[in-house]
């Protein structure tokens, strides 16, 4: 407990840190040449993020949990590089978060306190999970406050925030139609701060330690997409890296997931992959130490990196529900009936034209069928259109 | 009878549809079926291969270019047209296609009354579109802005060209490219209906009302009586005059009398 305090006041480098904790100079190396490539960064990059890593004080950070499963907790810490993890849940994450620290009850909110009030402008607000507005934020309360509350004291004295995955993202399940907490993600609430968002369901770990690795060696904001997402590994689509591409453009497509061409590996876009919509890096990076990915085990992607991504459905299916049309009313089941009506107003039409319009089919004004008028001028009157 | 007919009425060849405005619609009408086929080809792809490997076929990529092809040629047609309508002849001017004069709304209640409901036998001839008719072009014109803006911005991130770039703003209105597709491909269907009356419709004028506007959209000439050609230049609805002139009634701009 008190050692958690010292930390915070007395700050020491990372890479101190790491050599204390018994990580060798080879290792480290290794993890940054590892960072290095998932950010993107030449090789000479490397250099940096080590100079980074062994001169810079830790960044103070504060690590909320508010409307979430801690799946992004979880998949940080199963990172597949066993010191990412180390170095960047122990070393530099842990001042405060719910799940992991020690401290608990008043003691941890002291620490809570203590960072935003001694590292002002200085700290980094993590957030894991979406934040509840309705009932006056009464459905996520933490130490006494509503995590609104907590969010916007927090938030106001922050760096930078880092949103971890879709709750903090986009709201997620629990901001599903009907959206029963008004569950809200952060770049709705806070909008005078950088925030950067980690989307995924959780976000691959390589993905959240690499984000970091670049707040930390770069001291600046990674270059971020129109959604606020680091483009370093949310530019490309997951059907883009996908190995199985190549059936998706030959016209190979999986019908169910029993059928032969599912044995083959075919593509899964029929079967309602999100792949050719959603942003991530599964297909390059992929999950458990790079050993596989939705995709790769069979499975279309859900597009768990995306907003809204719950709303979608059914999963299963290409062509999921019309918004706006009750569920089971795809935009193909709504066109086809107004399509199949069109089609029938028209017939219906035409045989109604028919029978009332008789007489004055291919008529024009000032013509009568009935009597044609022999004298010319008779027609002529002035009855006017 | 039919000396009767031409002695009593004086026929007149009206030029409505300019040349540009008649390539504009055929090359829109080809493009808005290339687009909705493989449009619906791309959300449901007929799996009809099996026991087969990807090397050896493409057609699915073969679409989607098309698609993206026909897209282009789509999108500047429709920015010619925009065009037109600023330098165009009267028919075809921009005005007609917002109902904001009284006279447009009344016409637009006559063309309902006569031809949807058919409560009055009493028709409706203009020259140009009826009030209604260029309202609906309006209408598909905005779908027009909606697919290309939503397309483009699904197409983007595909491309490095600049063009499509000028489109990703959209995604963000939509929270994800998912619910963006979703739109791009029920405005698919709007188009499909959309078609389905506009095609009946043209019979359905050109066979009660015998003008021939069936033909003026490969021609360009409608016939009608001299009497209302007049008529019509002194409502002043269809031939809106581009500047204010002498007063009603003006004569067509080309008007070839029938022999």
């Amino acid at each position: 407990m008190n050692s958690t305090r010292e930390v915070t006041e007395n700050i020491p480098t990372v890479y101190e840190q790491m050599i204390a904790r018994g990580v060798s100079r080879r290792d480290f190396m290794k993890f940054c040449a590892w960072m290095g490539a998932y950010l993107g960064v030449e090789s000479s990059g490397i250099a940096q993020i080590a100079k980074a890593i062994e001169t810079k004080r830790r960044i103070p950070v504060v690590w909320l949990h508010f409307q979430e499963c801690t799946c992004c907790s979880e998949s940080f810490l199963r990172s597949s590089h066993p010191i990412v993890a180390d170095i960047l849940l122990d070393k530099i994450s842990l001042d405060y978060t719910e799940t992991l620290q020690a401290a608990a009850g008043f003691q941890a909110e002291e620490i809570l306190q203590d960072i935003i009030t001694k590292h002002k402008g200085e700290y980094l607000m993590l957030v894991e999970g979406s934040v509840p507005l309705a009932a006056d934020g009464c459905y996520c309360v933490v130490g006494g406050k509503s995590a609104i509350d907590t969010v916007k004291e927090v938030a106001a004295g922050a760096k930078a925030i880092v949103a971890w995955g879709n709750c903090a993202c986009s709201g997620c399940v629990q901001a599903a139609n009907p959206n029963p907490t008004r569950a809200t993600p952060i770049n709705a609430i806070i909008k005078d701060k950088p925030i950067v968002n980690v989307q995924g369901c959780p976000p691959i770990a390589e993905v959240m330690a690499g984000v970091l690795v670049h707040l930390l060696t770069f001291d600046r904001l990674p270059q971020m997409d129109s959604l606020g997402r680091p483009k370093a590994f949310y530019s490309r689509r997951v059907h883009d890296t996908c190995y199985r591409r190549p059936n998706y453009d030959a016209g190979l497509f999986v019908e169910t997931f029993d059928d032969e061409n599912a044995k083959k590996g075919y593509c899964l876009y029929k079967v309602g992959c999100r792949g050719p919509s959603t942003y991530n890096s599964c297909g390059t990076i992929r999950w458990n130490n790079g050993v596989s990915y939705p995709i790769q085990s069979g499975h279309p992607c859900i597009g768990c990196s995306e907003a809204k991504f719950w709303d979608n459905g059914p999963f299963y299916q290409r062509l999921t529900n019309f918004p706006g049309f009750g569920i089971e009313a795809t935009a193909d089941k709504i066109g086809l009936a107004v399509g199949a009506a069109a089609v029938g107003g028209a017939l219906a039409h035409a045989v109604l034209t028919n029978v009332r319009k008789r007489d004055t089919i291919g008529e024009q004004p000032g013509e009568d069928n009935q009597k044609l008028d022999p004298n010319p001028t008779a027609a002529e009157d002035p009855k006017k259109s | 009878m039919n000396g009767s007919i031409n002695g009593s009425h004086d026929y007149a060849r009206v030029y409505v549809w300019e040349q540009p405005v008649r390539w504009f619609h055929w090359i829109n009408a080809v493009t808005v079926i290339v687009l909705g086929a493989t449009g619906w080809l791309i959300a449901n792809p007929p799996a009809f291969m099996s026991e087969t490997e990807a090397s050896f076929s493409y057609w699915f990529g073969d679409v989607r270019f098309i698609h993206f092809a026909a897209a282009y040629v789509f999108t500047a047609n429709f920015a010619f047209r925009l065009y037109w309508s600023l330098v165009g002849n009267k028919y075809s001017k921009w005005r007609n296609f917002f109902p904001l004069r009284r006279a447009q709304i009344r016409q637009i209640g006559d063309v309902l009354k006569v031809d949807i409901l058919q409560s009055t036998q009493k028709p409706v001839h203009t020259v140009g579109h009826n009030s209604m008719a260029y309202f609906t072009y309006a209408g598909t014109g905005l779908l027009t802005v909606f697919q290309i803006a939503s397309g483009f911005a699904l197409y983007a991130p595909m491309s490095e060209s600049w063009f499509p770039a000028l489109f990703t703003w959209v995604m963000p209105l939509f929270g994800s490219e998912f619910s963006l597709r979703i739109f791009h491909y029920a405005v698919m269907w709007a188009f499909t209906v959309f078609t389905i009356i506009h095609v009946y419709l043209v019979f359905y004028h050109d066979y009660v009302e015998g003008h021939g506007v069936l033909s003026s959209m490969v021609g360009g000439w409608k016939f009608l009586e001299k009497k209302t050609i007049a008529a019509e230049e002194a409502s002043g609805i269809s031939p809106y005059p581009s500047k204010p002139t002498t007063p009603a009634p003006v004569a067509p701009t080309q008007v070839a009398k029938i022999n």
